[in-house]
């Protein structure tokens, strides 16, 4: 029995009664990724050797100065920047590509005495939802392994899913921790915008990126996020507000909450089976003390052409950085600088990222600039409107996290408008900066299915709460995939 | 709806400074079309006095002393890139 499906309370206890040392924890991760990974390849990287010494390291520390996550290992999505570990962004354009400093987040993980043991595969530069566009390899879902994790933190949430590690960092720019999370039936929290400093994550979207947290469960869930959570000097759109504790909000007691459902949430496009998972899902909340009602939320049909308006716009701003010189891939014999900068980012990048580059530098070009890019900024505004208006009178909105479970790798990632359309339930999260998270909430021909919650603008604690009181009125956090054990 | 033509695949690669083959030109000019044809769904929302929003939240300038922090090594730096010489990158003659 691996000790990685283990919460962290209870690995916490092993450590404390000296059962096992962090080392041994430490080792159980690279065991399992030794038995797993040929299959599931969530793993760009292993940093063992690094990880193992640090751990001897930790076991040295007295039990008194040690937190909840101490000694716990986790696994990093590949677009966040560790020092002296390659980080690729899952391109070729980064495959040699070695940072001189951690990200804010990896300096917290290591405050918090985390043990990274190494690096999760993705989509190109975050720029998919199926991790099926890494430049390097595809991820298999633990579930059943002709379908995809999701994406573009796939590797995150396979990793989790699979029982390699107990926790993993995501990104989520439209969806990317969230829908992963829900295909591979664990947790994944998209904070509010500015929650989580954004310093040493490689730039996507600035104005919608944040860095999200994978776990089994959704207390490990607040757990990590409080670790990671902060204002940071180095990220001036990180937020100032406080971080509550958001452990201490997980009574159980959500009678009262108000929760709106939009309605086109539930209707056209949306699998029968996820539609079924989440409306048991709300009957579980009435009986918890909630009550709900269906809304609407007219201007989410616009979301995904606004998302990706914005989005590659701002994408093809922060990629421009790449240019063949200071770092990244360089073209041998290239003659002249011009010769540098077309060669090094028409070879180094995918297909799908040149695509949303041309797509980005057409929005913000003179002739579309109004009609395209400031007019989708318009409709962000409506957007967020939509949110804010339904959070005068509810609590949390509640929907699926995805339309489907996880489709079979190879079966939709040609057909971008099919895939673009599925992101409408999590990219307008990302256009209004609210927070939300996906929790398991069912099973569906052996996949599982994602409840998502949505809250205020700095109200995880509340989403927290609600998450927890539902897992812990059902079992579907309790069911794992049996992947590596003779029966998948 | 509006046509994304090779000539605006490579009118637009260039300002992107991606190189791009003719083979490329056609399968971009394809996908592209179908992502214009996609935006184009926001014309028929009416935002006549709407502002545009630029960023979830509302930000102030920060500001701090000019005084040199989170210093890196130039030596690490250098360490990722192919050609430099002296501490210094090179790029080829631009005169």
């Amino acid at each position: 029995m691996t000790l990685m499906k283990k919460s962290a309370a209870e690995l916490q206890q092993l450590l404390h009664n000296r059962e096992v040392s962090v080392k041994e924890v430490t080792e159980d991760s690279f065991k399992q990724i030794a038995k797993l990974d040929g299959k599931v390849q969530a793993f760009l990287a292993v940093t063992e050797k690094e990880a193992l010494a640090k751990a001897e390291s930790l076991d040295n520390e007295p039990m008194d100065k040690r937190g909840p996550l101490f000694g716990l290992p986790i696994g990093i999505k590949d677009n966040i920047i560790t020092k002296g570990i390659t980080t690729t962004c899952a391109s070729k354009m980064l495959e040699n590509f070695v940072p001189v400093y951690d990200a804010t987040v990896m300096d917290k993980i290591n405050q918090a005495g985390m043990v990274n043991v190494g690096k999760l595969n993705m989509d190109e530069f975050a720029m998919g939802s199926t991790t099926e566009r890494s430049a390097f390899k595809t991820t298999h879902n633990p579930w059943n392994l002709n379908c995809v994790p999701g994406g573009s933190s796939g590797g995150s949430a396979a990793a989790v899913a699979a029982g390699e590690v107990p926790f993993a960092l995501g990104t989520d720019t439209g969806g990317s921790v969230r829908q992963p999370a829900a295909f591979c039936g664990v947790v994944g929290m998209k904070p509010t915008y500015g929650r989580v400093s954004r310093y040493g994550l490689v730039a996507f979207a600035s104005s919608l990126d944040q860095i999200g947290t994978i776990t089994r469960t959704v207390e490990d869930n607040a757990l990590l996020l409080n670790a990671i959570s902060g204002v940071d000097h180095r990220d001036s759109s990180s937020a100032s507000q406080q971080v509550p504790d958001f452990r201490a909000g997980l009574t159980g007691d959500i009678k009262g909450l108000r929760i709106a459902v939009p309605k086109e949430y539930l209707g056209e496009g949306i699998a029968e089976d996820v539609k079924e998972s989440v409306l048991e899902a709300l009957k579980v909340l009435e009986s918890l003390g909630a009550t709900w009602e269906e809304v609407t939320l007219p201007h989410s049909k616009y979301a995904s052409p606004v998302y990706y308006a914005i989005a590659t716009a701002e994408a093809s701003s922060n990629l421009a950085r790449f240019d063949g010189i200071r770092y990244g891939y360089h073209p041998e014999g290239a003659k002249n600088l011009e010769e540098i900068y077309l060669r090094s980012r028409a070879e180094g990048f995918g297909t799908e990222v040149k695509k949303r580059i041309l797509y980005g530098t057409y929005a913000l070009s003179a002739d579309h600039h109004e009609d395209l890019y400031v007019k989708a900024m318009k409709v962000r505004t409506l957007i967020a409107q939509d949110f804010a208006a339904l959070f005068e009178k509810y609590d949390v909105v509640i929907g699926p996290s995805s339309a489907t479970t996880a489709y079979e790798i190879g079966g939709v990632v040609q057909n971008q408008l099919t895939l673009y359309a599925n992101d409408v339930l999590t990219v307008s999260v990302n256009l209004a900066g609210v927070p939300a998270i996906s929790v398991p909430c069912g099973l569906s021909n052996g996949l599982p299915v994602g409840l998502q919650i949505i809250g205020k603008h700095f109200d995880e604690a509340l989403i927290y709460k609600v998450a927890h009181a539902y897992e812990q009125a059902t079992d579907f956090h309790t069911h794992t995939p049996s992947v590596g054990e003779g029966n998948e | 709806m509006t046509k994304f033509t090779e000539e605006d695949v490579k009118y637009f690669a260039n300002f992107a400074r991606i190189a791009i083959s003719d083979e490329e030109a056609t399968t971009f000019a394809d996908i592209i079309s179908d992502l214009v044809g996609f935006g184009d769904a926001l014309k028929e929302v009416e935002t006549d006095h709407i502002e545009p929003m630029t960023h979830p939240l509302q930000l102030f300038n920060v500001l701090r002393e000019d005084v040199p922090q989170d210093i890196l090594d130039r030596e690490e730096m250098l360490a990722s890139v192919e050609e430099h010489e002296a501490g210094m990158i090179k790029v080829p003659n631009i005169l």
